[in-house]
C-alpha cells in the first residue's frame, strides 16, 4: 500500500477538478457534496491503510520514500516529486484526511443553498490536496508547493463571500502576511542548501538526505540564521507573534473553513515544519529559545484578547492563536512529540468547537431570519440559553471546551499538561524555564476562563433575544450533528494514546510512535543540555495538580462572572475602562501595524508614484521629447512653406555645386 | 557658325531672367512663364551647339523638352485653376496648408 501513497493527495485533486470544472453544470448540491466528500474520504481510507502498514513495521524501518516521477534535475540540483511516509507524516495525514472528511460532510449541510456551492467544495478539495502535499512532501520544494497551495486556498476561502468588502480585505491581509512568512521560508531553504552544498558538496533539499548530513551542521552560526528564517515562515503560516493578526480576520470565511483551515490543519503547518526539521532546529540553541519565547508570548497574548471579544468565532480564533502558541512552546523546549500531540488533540477539539459555533450561528441566523430581525447572528450578547434548543451541539461543545481547558480525563489535558511539564523540566533553557512554565500556566488559566465565558454566554442563562425568535431555534440536521458527535468523541478520548508515563495506566503510544522521528534531535540536543535538578515524580505530580487547579480557577471565575452575578462583568469593565478598551481592541496591534508598516508602505508607494514615476520616469520620457522639439523648433524655419524660399535654396544649391566644379 | 558666343550669351541672359523671375515673383502664372523662359533658354543653347558641332542630337533633345514643357503647361495650369477655385488666389505664398 505504501507504493500507492500518491493516491492520498490524488483523490482530492480529482475531486477538485470535477467540481471546479463541471460543478457549475452539475448544479445538484447532493452530487457536488458527495463528490467532494468522497474524494477526501477515499484519501482517509488510503491513509488508514498506510498507517496500518506502518504499524506493522518495526520502528526503525518506518521510513518510506516514494518518488512518483523525477521533476527537476539540473546540474547538482535535484528535486523529485517525492513523498515521504514516516510516523510524523502518518499522524498528519490521519488528522488532515480524518478531520477533513468530517468537515466536508458538515459543509454539505452548512453550505446548503449558498451561491457557488460547487466553488466551495472545489476549493476545499484543492486545500486538502495542497495540505497533503505539504505533509507528505519528501523534499522542501514539494513541501513548498503545498505550503503555497494552502496559502492560496486560504485566500480563496476567506474571500469566499467576495462581494463583502471586509471578506476581501481579510483575504488580502492573510495572503500578504503569509507572503512575508513564505519569504522567510525560502531564504531559510536557500541558506541551508547553499551551506551544505558549498561546504560539504552535498547539494540537496531532500529531507532524508539532509537528515543524514545533519551531523555536519554546526551548532548556532549559519544554522541559527537558516532556522530563524524558517521560523519566520512558520510564524506567518501558524499565526504567531508578530504575524498573527490575519487569523482573527480570517473568520470572515464560512465556518467550516475556519474549522478546517484556520484551526485544525493549515495553521499547524508551521509546527509540522519545525517537527519535520527538528534535527536542524535543535542545532541552534538561540532559535529554540526564540521559538519557545515567541510561543509562550503568543499563547498568553492571544488568550488575553480572547477574554474580551463578543463575536463567537473571534473568541475561537484567538483561542486558536493561543493554542498554536502552546505548540510552538513545546517545539521550542525540544518537546517535539508533545507539540505534535497537542496539534492532534487541538485539531479534534478545536474543529469540534468551530463546527459547534457554526451550528449555533446557523440556528441563530435561521431564527433571526424567521423573526425578521437583523441582529448579528455571531454576537454572543444575542445568545444565551441555547442548551435547551440545541442539546447535541451543546453537549459536544461542552466536551470540547472541557478538553481545551485541560480538565483531567479529556484529550486536551494530556497534551497541554505534557507541554507545561516539558516547559518546566526541559534541559535546554536554564532559568528561562520557570518563566516559560509560568507564562504557559497563566495562559492556560485564561483559556479556561474565556472558553467557559463563551459557553456560559451562549448556552446558559436566559435567551437574550426576544421570545419570538426563541421559538424558531432548533437543533441542526444530522449531517451537521454527526461530525460534531464524532469530533466530540475524539476530543474526549483522543488523549489516551499519549498518556504520560507518570500515570502509568497506559504506555505513551504516541510518544513511542514518534520517537524514531525525533530521536536524532534529542541526540543533538544533548550536546548543550544540562540535566539533573528538576525531574522528580513528586514535582511532576505537583505541577500537574497545579495546572488542573489553575484551569478550575479559570472556570470558576467565568462561572461567577457569567452565570451567578451578571452585573460583575459590567462592574469590572467600569472599574478598569482603559484596560478593557485595550483588550477589546486587541491591544491596538492592528493599529500599530497600520502605523508602523501599512501606512509607511502606502506613503512609500505614494512617493514612488508621485515622486519617482511622475517626476523621474515621466520626466525622462517627456524630456527626450522636449529636446527633440527644441531642435526641430530651430530647424522648422527651413520649412517655411513659401515656394520662393524653396526655390531660392534650390538655386543657391545649384550655384554652389556649379561653383565647386568650376573653381576646383 | 560664326557667332556661337552671341547665342550662348543671349541664352544665359534669358535663363537668368527666368531664374530671377521664379525666385522673386509671387504670381503663379508669372512663375510658370519664367520656368518656360528657362526651358526655352536651354533649348536655344541646344540648338546653337547642335548647329555648331554639326550634330543633330541636340535638336532631338529640344523636341523632348518642348513635349515635356507642353505636358507641364497642361498639368500646371490645371493645378492653378484647382487652387484658384479653393482660395480665389494664385499667389504662391497662399499655398501653405502643409506648413506647421
Amino acid at each position: 500500500m505504501l507504493d500507492y501513497v500518491w493516491l492520498i493527495p490524488f483523490f482530492p485533486l480529482v475531486g477538485f477538478l470535477i467540481n471546479g470544472l463541471l460543478g457549475k453544470k452539475i448544479k445538484n448540491e447532493a452530487v457536488i457534496g458527495a463528490i467532494g466528500t468522497l474524494a477526501i474520504f477515499s484519501s482517509f481510507i488510503v491513509s488508514c491503510m498506510v498507517l496500518l502498514e506502518m504499524i506493522g513495521l518495526s520502528p526503525e524501518n518506518r521510513v518510506f520514500e516514494k518518488v512518483v516521477f523525477p521533476w527537476i534535475h539540473s546540474g547538482n540540483f535535484k528535486a523529485d516529486m517525492a513523498f515521504l511516509v514516516d510516523p510524523l507524516s502518518c499522524v498528519m495525514i490521519m488528522v488532515v484526511t480524518g478531520v477533513g472528511s468530517l468537515i466536508h460532510l458538515y459543509s454539505i449541510g452548512y453550505m446548503h443553498g449558498e451561491e457557488g456551492f460547487y466553488r466551495f467544495f472545489a476549493y476545499l478539495n484543492l486545500f486538502c490536496m495542497s495540505m497533503l502535499l505539504l505533509v507528505l512532501g519528501g523534499n522542501m520544494l514539494v513541501m513548498f508547493i503545498g505550503w503555497e497551495g494552502v496559502g492560496l486556498c486560504s485566500y480563496l476561502l476567506i474571500g469566499y463571500y467576495f462581494h463583502k468588502k471586509s471578506a476581501g480585505d481579510a483575504a488580502k491581509k492573510a495572503f500578504v502576511m503569509n507572503r512575508v512568512g513564505d519569504f522567510g521560508f525560502l531564504i531559510g531553504l536557500f541558506t541551508l542548501y547553499w551551506w551544505l552544498g558549498s561546504n560539504h558538496n552535498i547539494w540537496t533539499i531532500n529531507f532524508t538526505e539532509i537528515k543524514a548530513a545533519s551531523h555536519l551542521l554546526p551548532y548556532g552560526g549559519v544554522v541559527t540564521i537558516a532556522t530563524l528564517c524558517f521560523f519566520v515562515g512558520a510564524t506567518g503560516k501558524s499565526a504567531q507573534i508578530p504575524l498573527f493578526t490575519w487569523l482573527p480576520d480570517a473568520m470572515e470565511g464560512p465556518t467550516p473553513v475556519s474549522a478546517l483551515i484556520h484551526a485544525a490543519t493549515m495553521v499547524t503547518a508551521g509546527v509540522y515544519m519545525i517537527g519535520r526539521m527538528s534535527f536542524v532546529f535543535i542545532k541552534s540553541p538561540e532559535t529554540m529559545m526564540v521559538i519557545a519565547v515567541v510561543g509562550a508570548a503568543t499563547a498568553i497574548f492571544a488568550a488575553t484578547i480572547g477574554t474580551a471579544q463578543n463575536d463567537i468565532k473571534r473568541v475561537l480564533a484567538y483561542s486558536t492563536v493561543s493554542q498554536l502558541g502552546f505548540m510552538f512552546l513545546a517545539m521550542g523546549v525540544g518537546a517535539f512529540g508533545a507539540g505534535i500531540f497537542h496539534l492532534m488533540t487541538h485539531a479534534f477539539f478545536k474543529a469540534c468547537l468551530f463546527l459547534g459555533s457554526g451550528s449555533v450561528i446557523h440556528a441563530m441566523h435561521h431564527a433571526l431570519h424567521k423573526g425578521h430581525l437583523h441582529d448579528d447572528a455571531q454576537d454572543m450578547r444575542n445568545m444565551g440559553g441555547l442548551r435547551k434548543a440545541m442539546p447535541i451541539t451543546f453537549l459536544t461543545f461542552l466536551v470540547s471546551t472541557i478538553a481545551i481547558s485541560g480538565i483531567p480525563g479529556f484529550s486536551g489535558f494530556f497534551s497541554k499538561d505534557e507541554i507545561l511539564w516539558q516547559a518546566f523540566a526541559n534541559p535546554y533553557h536554564g532559568n528561562l524555564n520557570y518563566f516559560l512554565w509560568a507564562t504557559g500556566a497563566i495562559a492556560a488559566c485564561f483559556t479556561a476562563f474565556y472558553m467557559f465565558r463563551l459557553v456560559f454566554m451562549t448556552f446558559f442563562g436566559e435567551c437574550r433575544i426576544n421570545s419570538k425568535v426563541k421559538e424558531h431555534l432548533h437543533e441542526s440536521p444530522l449531517v451537521i450533528t454527526i461530525p460534531l458527535m464524532v469530533l466530540g468523541f475524539l476530543a474526549l478520548i483522543g488523549g489516551y494514546i499519549g498518556m504520560p508515563k507518570l500515570m502509568g495506566m497506559l504506555p505513551n503510544y504516541f510518544e513511542h510512535w514518534l520517537d524514531p522521528v525525533f530521536e536524532l534531535a534529542t541526540e543533538y540536543g544533548a550536546a548543550y543540555a544540562h540535566h539533573g535538578e528538576h525531574s522528580s515524580h513528586a514535582l511532576e505530580w505537583g505541577l500537574m495538580f497545579g495546572s488542573v487547579v489553575i484551569a478550575v480557577i479559570g472556570i470558576g471565575i467565568a462561572a461567577t462572572m457569567y452565570t451567578k452575578n451578571s452585573t460583575l462583568p459590567k462592574r469590572f469593565t467600569d472599574a478598569f475602562p482603559s484596560l478593557h478598551r485595550a483588550v477589546y481592541n486587541k491591544w491596538y496591534i492592528d493599529e500599530l501595524y497600520d502605523f508602523a508598516f501599512v501606512n509607511p508602505c502606502k506613503s512609500f508607494g505614494q512617493f514612488l508614484w508621485k515622486g519617482f514615476d511622475v517626476l523621474v520616469i515621466d520626466g525622462v520620457v517627456n524630456g527626450v521629447a522636449g529636446v527633440v522639439m527644441g531642435f526641430s523648433g530651430i530647424f522648422r524655419y527651413m520649412q517655411s512653406g513659401l515656394i520662393s524660399n524653396y526655390a531660392w535654396s534650390m538655386a543657391f544649391g545649384v550655384v554652389v555645386m556649379l561653383g565647386y566644379y568650376v573653381f576646383k | 557658325m560664326e557667332n556661337l558666343n552671341g547665342y550662348l550669351i543671349i541664352s544665359a541672359i534669358l535663363f537668368s531672367i527666368g531664374t530671377i523671375g521664379v525666385l522673386t515673383r509671387k504670381n503663379a502664372i508669372v512663375i510658370f512663364m519664367c520656368v518656360e523662359m528657362m526651358l526655352n533658354a536651354v533649348n536655344l543653347t541646344f540648338v546653337a551647339l547642335s548647329r555648331h558641332l554639326g550634330n543633330l542630337d541636340g535638336q532631338v533633345f529640344v523636341f523632348f523638352v518642348m513635349t515635356v514643357a507642353a505636358a507641364e503647361a497642361a498639368v500646371g495650369l490645371a493645378l492653378m485653376i484647382a487652387f484658384y477655385n479653393n482660395k480665389e488666389s494664385i499667389d504662391v505664398d497662399d499655398v501653405n496648408l502643409m506648413k506647421w
